[in-house]
């Protein structure tokens, strides 16, 4: 495999841990920003720190150092402040003066970047895509050991971050979910939203070079999105988004390597794939989470219907058994019968009998279904549970039109408990409103031609 | 091709002829400047029309997507439009087509949004996530799958030549007629849909309820609202490129809400600055080499939209304080005129001259309220200029004719309020005076006449009812019982 | 003036939305030991009188003093029950969770929540009978269960004085006869409860005093003498339509300043 991917420690291994360390960097402070609803603000702040950096750019001609971070804090603070003086002065939503704030700091950086393109090596187009690939090649000497710069710094913001979101992890949840109780408790919940916005501007400076901007505010939404489908608690919310950024980062990395070759190209961009990755992680999540995936939902849909409809079948054959009075001849009905009389399709019966069947409910010949005895000793709680319901439902003063449907639904989620408490409370627990007997727990009909 | 080839030698040149003419400046600058404005070169002419009339189309569309709350959206969109420019190119050659074409290339843009419309509807309909983050994922995914297109893009030869990261930073100058002319025909199939829709979407903004209720289709329309937005970016996508759009979408259409809070001429003002900004961006562009065309026009939309936060008629910063401080002189004057007036009632009829009967001093008047003496003094010089007080002999000031009428309708009117708060609301008498101080200078003509109606029946002809609190007369009393007994009818 | 025997004290308190005075002039105090309801038709400004106690929302004028001290300095004293849809159910945290929210005033910055709040949080949850809900995520909660939470938040405040608003709006009546019930067990450990209430069939049998509240305080006392039909009628009958309208002329005016 390591020849197959001409894999090298030093160059693949750094372009690695690069993309995983920035992807769980963004996503740790990105849960809040899910939470809070303000997803956009990662994107906003994320661009607006551009003129920042432009300007640090042209101050210290260097790509690196405390005054580049100096500047995409103030960018990031004026981002959060400019918001809201402009959303409270011009009543426009959040939304709007948002849009407006960024996108005139983003205008006023690309500006900056152009003039200060003559005396530093810099490009809008790295801003946006970032060169991941580029990462090991720019190291420094330390100790006598060359170390990647990029990564170094990254792995600064990430342990940062950690200790922001362990450290405030308290005053983050409550101002997310009740700035008003936070307030009140003595939380300010203005300043630890600000707080926040110089963590997301710090992550967001950090990452540009390495990684550009794309990856960095992928990796503020889409895992802790993801988690959130995956989870309700807010601790393993945080840990299930770090462990979706890391996997989408190995899983960017290694697709970027393989998929261009398997295509006939030379390379497609890592940070690209990175992001490409987490979106069909969010997708799998979307689709398969056991609590909020759709098509787990769906799955569970379907499996409920066939389960009332494998009861209504039993129930509807202990029915025909009951009104032919046929003790001596075998409980028969055709399929096409049933069907019609099940309102449902030939094939979901199809599929509801031979569940009960191997279930040894009844049995089947060609086109003839039969009860079984363990299959009729059911039924019959399960026409119970009807006809005891029914009966309530008349003293509770349910009108004879409605009991029937009520009754066919409530049936399905009768226990036995409840059978006897419905019982213990009808005057009369032998007959049903229309005159049916009501089976009792545990007399069933014998088998009629045994 | 040779149309391009074309087009891009004589950018070269103009570029190039635009760097000689700045180091030569003065007057060769100012040749240069005449000569944009009188839209000598062709194709200054093409790139200007089409950046306005981009901008304008923007700002159509913007209006609706802000009232919508859905400002950020178009944020999504426009990065959501990019992966299909990449598949566009690297398919269409294997259906037939020239991947290289603008058409196939916008169709590719076009489609992909729409798919990112879709993908924003679904994410929404998951438990647990909210708007925010359906558009950040959308926007983020989207964007970074098209870039990793890109990146691959560049590496087929006529890839490069097609210049596909043009579509991220965008590149105004290197529009050609044709292009204009697609930005010209989307524009108006633009303002078509709204002018067919106008009534639908403003209802879809004002109250999604009622237009539900009403029989529209939400999904639909915000699936029109998008599509309008997907249709915007597509030709916006390479004259301020995908970043940028946003900011095309956003700020016209905010900075319109400063000048009015009638939708249509929200509209047109926004389509009027999207325009304005999409013109002297490219002038400005073509003008000094090193603007980056796309930055310059949102640079310039920013400071337009700064311009209205100042200045705006409805909303505007500045005429929000002149017209505080013009309400604030006006109250005063006001109070002026009813501080003479009701001091000297209050004196009744003791002072023998008639001019007494309408002065009152200064350190009287001072004493009234919580004036300074220089606010006061700033008053009395404003009211006598305006022919309602005279400084009389004495020193005092003294109410002309005028004057007087002006204070009996205000006493009057200060009155029927307190009549009021006092007899329905419960207020305690001694805090009516300032409550209706604070009303009394926005009652309107049809809300007095209805208060008259109210407490007034029994004592019609008494132009000005009498004070409640301070001479507590049994005129009053009279009117108070009266008319609280009416109410317990 | 301030007494600290008092445990809310409201004087000459406006507040203004925009400008448009939402309640005027709003003088009352609580005694001590005492159920108090606020009653008043939608609109009339009970929760945002309630939030202007806490300092939520910026006072036009007027003071209020909380145990004889301005509300800052009282804050650890007062329990606050918000409405139930302030805040987002789908929030990924447990019950157990969000009642510890209310100790996190008295954890304090950067302070870890221990073991010991975690088991006071689980008392309080006893206390309101949903002790076995403790691990469940809120969004599986009813809407009754919602409201025994967020007393249970409060409760678990230890707090003088609980501010609470419309707990029983929209619950089941085994949640309203146990909220009921706390707030008796509250009264008889000398506690103060000021509670906006929207029924008024069951006023006089909860509330030891009620403030009748219509933008301004109608009437407030002793719930015998003040729950009256007439002052009812003077709450709810005399719709101010006049007052509203002269307001709303006054917002439109200052809109545009």
């Amino acid at each position: 495999m390591t020849d197959a991917l001409s894999w090298t420690w030093h160059y693949d291994g750094v372009i690695l841990l690069t993309g995983i360390l920035c992807a769980v960097a963004a996503s740790l402070p990105g849960n809040f920003l899910v939470l809070r609803r303000t997803s956009l603000l990662g994107d906003a702040v994320s661009h607006a720190v551009l003129p920042g950096i432009a300007a640090a750019f042209l101050l210290t001609h260097s790509r690196t150092g405390p005054i580049l971070f100096a500047g995409a804090v103030v960018a990031g603070l004026l981002t959060a402040l400019l918001t809201e003086l402009i959303r409270d002065i011009g009543s426009v939503d959040e939304g709007a003066s948002t849009g407006v704030v960024f996108t005139t700091l983003f205008a006023a950086g690309l500006v900056l970047i152009v003039q200060a393109a003559d005396s530093v090596d810099l490009d809008p187009g790295c801003v946006l895509y970032g060169a991941l690939e580029d990462s090991p090649l720019q190291t420094f000497r330390m100790g006598g050991l060359e170390l990647p710069r990029v990564t170094l710094t990254l792995a600064a913001v990430l342990l940062l971050n950690l200790v922001f979101v362990l450290l405030f992890f308290k005053e983050l949840l409550i101002s997310s979910f009740d700035p008003g109780l936070a307030t009140t408790g003595g939380y300010n919940a203005r300043l630890v939203h600000y707080l926040l916005m110089v963590i997301v501007a710090i992550t967001a400076v950090a990452s540009f070079e390495a990684a550009g901007n794309i990856l960095v505010v992928a990796m503020f939404i889409v895992p802790p999105s993801a988690a959130l489908l995956l989870t309700t608690r807010l601790s393993h919310m945080i840990w299930i988004s770090a462990g979706i950024a890391a996997t989408a980062a190995v899983m960017g990395h290694f697709s970027a390597l393989i998929l261009p070759r398997w295509a006939g190209y030379r390379s497609i961009s890592t940070a690209g794939m990175m992001t490409l990755c987490v979106g069909l992680l969010f997708l799998a999540a979307a689709l398969l989470s056991p609590s909020a995936g759709v098509l787990t939902g769906w799955v569970r849909r379907v499996r409920l219907s066939l389960r009332i409809l494998c009861e209504d079948l039993l129930a509807l054959l202990y029915r025909i058994e009951e009104r032919s009075g046929a003790r001596e001849i075998s409980t028969i009905a055709s399929v096409e019968e049933l069907s019609r009389k099940l309102l449902c399709g030939r094939r979901m019966l199809i599929v509801a009998g031979w569940i009960q069947a191997r279930q040894g409910r009844l049995t089947r010949e060609g086109d003839i279904l039969k009860l079984t005895d363990t299959g009729r000793r059911e039924a019959a709680l399960l026409v119970r549970s009807h006809r005891l319901w029914e009966s309530y439902l008349v003293t509770e003063g349910v009108g004879r039109g409605r009991i029937h449907r009520q009754a066919e639904t409530l049936e399905h989620y009768t226990s036995e408990g409840l059978r006897s408490r419905l019982d213990t409370g009808l005057p009369d627990g032998t007959l049903d409103p229309h005159g049916s007997p009501i089976p009792g727990e545990h007399d069933f009909r014998s088998p009629p031609d045994a | 091709m040779s149309v391009h080839l074309q087009i891009f030698v004589q950018l070269l040149q103009s570029a190039s002829e635009c760097v000689l003419v700045l180091l030569a400046a003065g007057t060769g600058f100012r040749e240069r400047l005449s000569s944009l404005l009188l839209f000598e070169h062709y194709n200054t002419r093409i790139v200007l029309l089409g950046a306005t009339l981009l901008g304008l189309a923007a700002g159509l569309v913007g209006c609706f997507t802000l009232l919508r709350r859905r400002a950020l959206v178009g944020d999504a969109l426009s990065h959501a439009t990019l992966p299909g420019v990449g598949l566009a190119f690297l398919l269409a050659p294997l259906m037939g087509f020239d991947g290289s074409s603008r058409l196939v290339l916008l169709a590719g843009a076009a489609a992909s949004g729409i798919a990112g419309a879709v993908a924003i509807l679904f994410i929404r309909s998951l438990p647990r996530l909210k708007e925010d983050a359906a558009l950040g994922i959308v926007l983020s995914v989207f964007f970074g799958a098209g870039v990793a297109l890109l990146t691959v893009v560049q590496q087929v030869p006529a890839g490069r030549a097609a210049g596909l990261d043009r579509y991220i930073f965008g590149q105004t100058a290197s529009m050609t007629a044709a292009d204009a002319r697609l930005i010209a025909l989307t524009a108006a199939l633009v303002a078509l849909l709204i002018g067919l829709n106008f009534r639908s979407l403003t209802l879809l903004c004002f109250d999604e309820g009622y237009a539900a209720a009403r029989g529209y289709s939400i999904s639909l329309l915000d699936l029109l609202l998008m599509s309008l937005v997907v249709l915007i970016t597509m030709i916006g996508l390479q004259a301020v490129g995908l970043i940028l759009m946003i900011a095309m979408l956003v700020i016209p259409a905010a900075a319109a809400r400063f000048w009015t809070n009638r939708l249509w001429v929200m509209l047109l003002i926004s389509g009027l600055i999207g325009g304005l900004s999409g013109f002297f961006g490219a002038l400005l562009s073509a003008l000094f080499a090193d603007l980056p065309s796309g930055a310059v026009i949102v640079l310039t939309c920013g400071v337009l939209f700064f311009g209205s936060l100042l200045l705006g008629r409805e909303r505007g910063v500045l005429v929000r304080s002149m017209r505080r401080s013009e309400l604030a002189a006006a109250i005063d004057r006001e109070h002026l005129l009813r501080g003479i007036w009701e001091l000297r009632e209050s004196a009744g009829e003791e002072s023998a001259s008639e001019s007494d009967r309408r002065a009152a001093g200064f350190e009287e008047l001072l004493n009234l309220r919580s004036w300074s003496a220089g606010r006061l003094r700033a008053q009395i010089r404003k009211a006598s200029a305006e022919g309602l007080v005279w400084l009389n002999s004495l020193g005092a000031v003294e109410l002309t004719r005028r004057g007087v009428m002006e204070a009996e309708r205000l006493v009057h009117h200060h009155r029927l309020w307190e009549l009021y708060l006092i007899t329905h609301a419960d207020v305690a008498a001694s805090r009516v005076d300032r409550e209706a101080d604070a009303i009394e200078h926005v009652l309107e003509p049809e809300l007095i006449a209805r208060l008259e109606e109210l407490l007034l029946q029994r004592q019609r002809g008494s132009a000005i009812p009498a004070s409640p609190h301070d001479i507590a007369g049994a005129a009053v009393q009279q009117s108070v019982a009266a008319v609280q007994e009416d109410r317990r009818k | 003036m301030s007494n600290p025997a008092i445990p809310l004290s409201i004087q000459d308190l406006t507040v203004a939305w925009h400008r448009r005075p939402v309640i005027w002039d709003v003088e009352f105090d609580v005694s001590p030991g005492r159920l108090v309801g606020i009653v008043g038709p939608n609109g009339a400004g009970k929760s945002t009188l309630l939030k202007a106690v806490m300092d939520l929302v910026p006072k036009a004028s007027g003071r209020v003093e909380i145990f004889g001290q301005p509300w800052h300095a009282a804050r650890h004293r007062v329990g606050y029950v918000p409405q139930r849809e302030s805040v987002d159910w789908d929030f990924p945290v447990s019950v157990l969770d969000v009642v510890t929210m209310g100790l996190y005033g008295q954890i304090g910055w950067f302070g870890r929540v221990r073991r010991r709040h975690r088991e006071a949080a689980r008392r309080a949850l006893e206390q309101v009978g949903i002790g076995e809900l403790a691990d469940r995520q809120i969004s599986q909660l009813s809407g009754g269960q919602q409201q025994r939470t967020f007393l249970a938040r409060a409760l678990v405040q230890e707090a003088d004085l609980y501010l609470m608003d419309e707990p029983f709006a929209a619950v089941d009546a085994a949640t309203e006869q146990a909220i009921v019930e706390i707030l008796r067990s509250m009264r008889a450990a000398g506690r103060t409860a000021v509670v906006i209430h929207h029924d008024l069939h069951t006023v006089p049998d909860y509330f030891d005093s009620v403030v009748l509240l219509n933008m301004r305080v109608v009437a407030e006392g002793p719930t015998q003498e003040v729950f009256t039909r007439e002052n009812l009628e003077r709450t709810y009958g005399g719709r101010l339509t006049l007052l509203e309208e002269a307001t709303e002329a006054l917002r439109r005016r200052e809109q545009r300043l």
